[in-house]
């Protein structure tokens, strides 16, 4: 593609700024804001990604997934600022799931050792993590704020925190992960994977780009899982003071 | 309070801050022990606040609490609140029918309730045994403070805190509420400390009373000070509930 034609297509960028202020949705400029922002932090990461694939370090790869734990921290924590040490148990989380994920994947020559490989995976797999953590998070909060009574009640019938919290943390676990298993029910149906699109575009056989995505898909239920649970189980004491009352969640 | 009782819970200058606001200020005094106190007092005046604490809610910001001669802070919060036991004011429910939530305290420690018991527990606050597989959310407000009620007995709690428990009851169903209380308190000897709007109630089932307001606490003594008091704004206070 030509940045000639690349141009033209910000005509998709024009259609919603038009409707928004057609419609007076207020919208213009976080639409601005968000396609500045999508078109450097694209550029930038083409050139870095053309750099680190050339140089083939391990020591970069490293660092470029470790730049991606700490934008998706940054990103989710934004969710659970009411959580005492929400970042580290982030970090921990994404860690944990991008260990699992690619000691699967690497450890049984799934996929090359390289950062072709390394990278992308990486950043669907923690990018799907960090939405998981933001969608745990405020189902989590909500539900403690609305069934405060029912922790309380537990609490006062001599209940662990664990035993009153059970409930808000299972709902919030099941509710973030339904989007990714919902999905996944309907792809390829309603909808074709924007990897395996891209793939296909690209000129790769198609059966292939079906392969890499059912990867893609299996490993996203293991980051799903594991991101809710793990961030879940992690959280909620922090809820709690050494006295067993449960605290004020913003 | 002129009292030779052995003091269930004892208080020493408590004190409750919320973001720098004094919802409790500097309260000292006692509650005897196998004794009914009741606590009075206009909207706000600290007494659902004093309760939770009691059972380790909410915890003092100053001040020190005793149970039976033992600070709060010495108790497993478990096994006091177990020991403590309380009914909320709102009545919360889990989701799920009656005997689920008569089952609940012994449900956290591992236990069964046996239906046996449970309907025994139900007959005891006026419900009988049809209510038992009733979902929660198909019973009206005095239903659901009676089921409240039972479900704190069942930890058989030897401090019982009562935060308005009769509010949403009938006529019928305040005075069997009251029988039981004071059964549970001269069988048993339960130590009861009861919130209670009705002066009437504090004076009758009621052996000693505490007047709060503002955080305060203002006049305590024999419920019999309701009829007399001494301090000219519980005389005003009691004057705009008479009248």
């Amino acid at each position: 593609m030509t940045y000639t034609s690349l141009s033209l297509t910000l005509i998709f960028v024009l259609i919603p700024l038009v409707l928004s202020k057609t419609f007076k949705l207020g919208l213009e400029k976080d639409t601005i804001i968000a396609t500045i922002r999508s078109i450097i932090q694209l550029l930038a990461v083409g050139y870095i990604l053309n750099f680190v694939f050339g140089e083939g370090s391990i020591i970069y790869i490293f660092l470029m997934v470790a730049l991606m734990i700490v934008a998706a921290t940054l990103n989710a924590r934004k969710k659970g600022k009411g959580i005492k040490g929400i970042t580290w148990k982030i970090v921990f989380t994404l860690v944990m799931v991008e260990i699992v994920t690619q000691g699967v994947l690497l450890g049984f020559n799934i996929v090359p050792t390289t950062a072709q490989y390394i990278i992308p995976i990486s950043g669907m797999l923690i990018g799907n993590s960090m939405v998981l953590s933001i969608l745990f998070l405020n189902r989590f909060t909500a539900e403690i704020t609305s069934h405060e009574n029912e922790i309380e009640l537990i609490l006062s019938l001599g209940g662990t925190p664990k035993q009153a919290i059970h409930r808000q943390l299972i709902n919030a676990i099941k509710a973030s992960m339904i989007p990714t298993i919902e999905s996944q029910k309907t792809i390829g149906l309603v909808q074709l994977p924007g990897m395996m699109s891209g793939q296909i575009i690209g000129g790769a056989d198609p059966i292939q780009a079906v392969q890499f995505q059912l990867l893609i898909i299996f490993a996203l239920l293991t980051t799903a899982t594991l991101s809710s649970i793990m961030i879940g189980f992690l959280s909620y004491p922090a809820l709690f003071n050494a006295r067993l009352q449960l605290l004020e969640v913003e | 309070m002129t009292t030779i009782y052995e003091p269930a819970i004892h208080l020493q200058q408590v004190s409750f801050l919320v973001k720098d606001k004094a919802i409790l200020k500097s309260i000292t005094g006692s509650f005897p022990k196998g004794k009914i106190t009741t606590l009075v007092g206009p909207s706000g005046a600290g007494k659902t606040t004093l309760l939770k604490m009691c059972n380790g809610l909410l915890s003092p910001t100053d001040g020190l609490i005793f149970i039976d001669n033992q600070t709060i802070t010495t108790y497993e919060p478990t096994t006091l609140r177990k020991h403590v036991g309380i009914a909320l004011q709102a009545a919360p429910m889990i989701a799920g029918t009656v005997f689920d939530n008569l089952a609940l305290p012994l449900a956290l420690q591992g236990k069964k309730l046996t239906q046996q018991d449970a309907i025994q527990y139900l007959l005891d606050v006026g419900l009988d045994a049809s209510f038992l597989h009733r979902a929660t959310n198909e019973l009206s407000g005095g239903q659901r403070q009676k089921v409240s009620i039972a479900r704190t007995l069942i930890n058989q709690s030897s401090i019982l805190l009562l935060d308005e428990i009769t509010s949403a009851l009938d006529r019928q169903s305040v005075q069997d509420i009251e029988a039981l209380i004071v059964s549970l308190n001269k069988n048993y000897n339960v130590t009861i400390i009861w919130i209670t709007h009705n002066l009437q109630q504090a004076l009758t089932i009621g052996h000693y009373t505490w007047v709060m307001m503002d955080g305060e606490l203002i006049e305590t003594g024999e419920s019999s000070l309701l009829k007399a008091p001494t301090h000219p704004r519980v005389a005003e206070f009691i004057q705009g509930v008479n009248a």
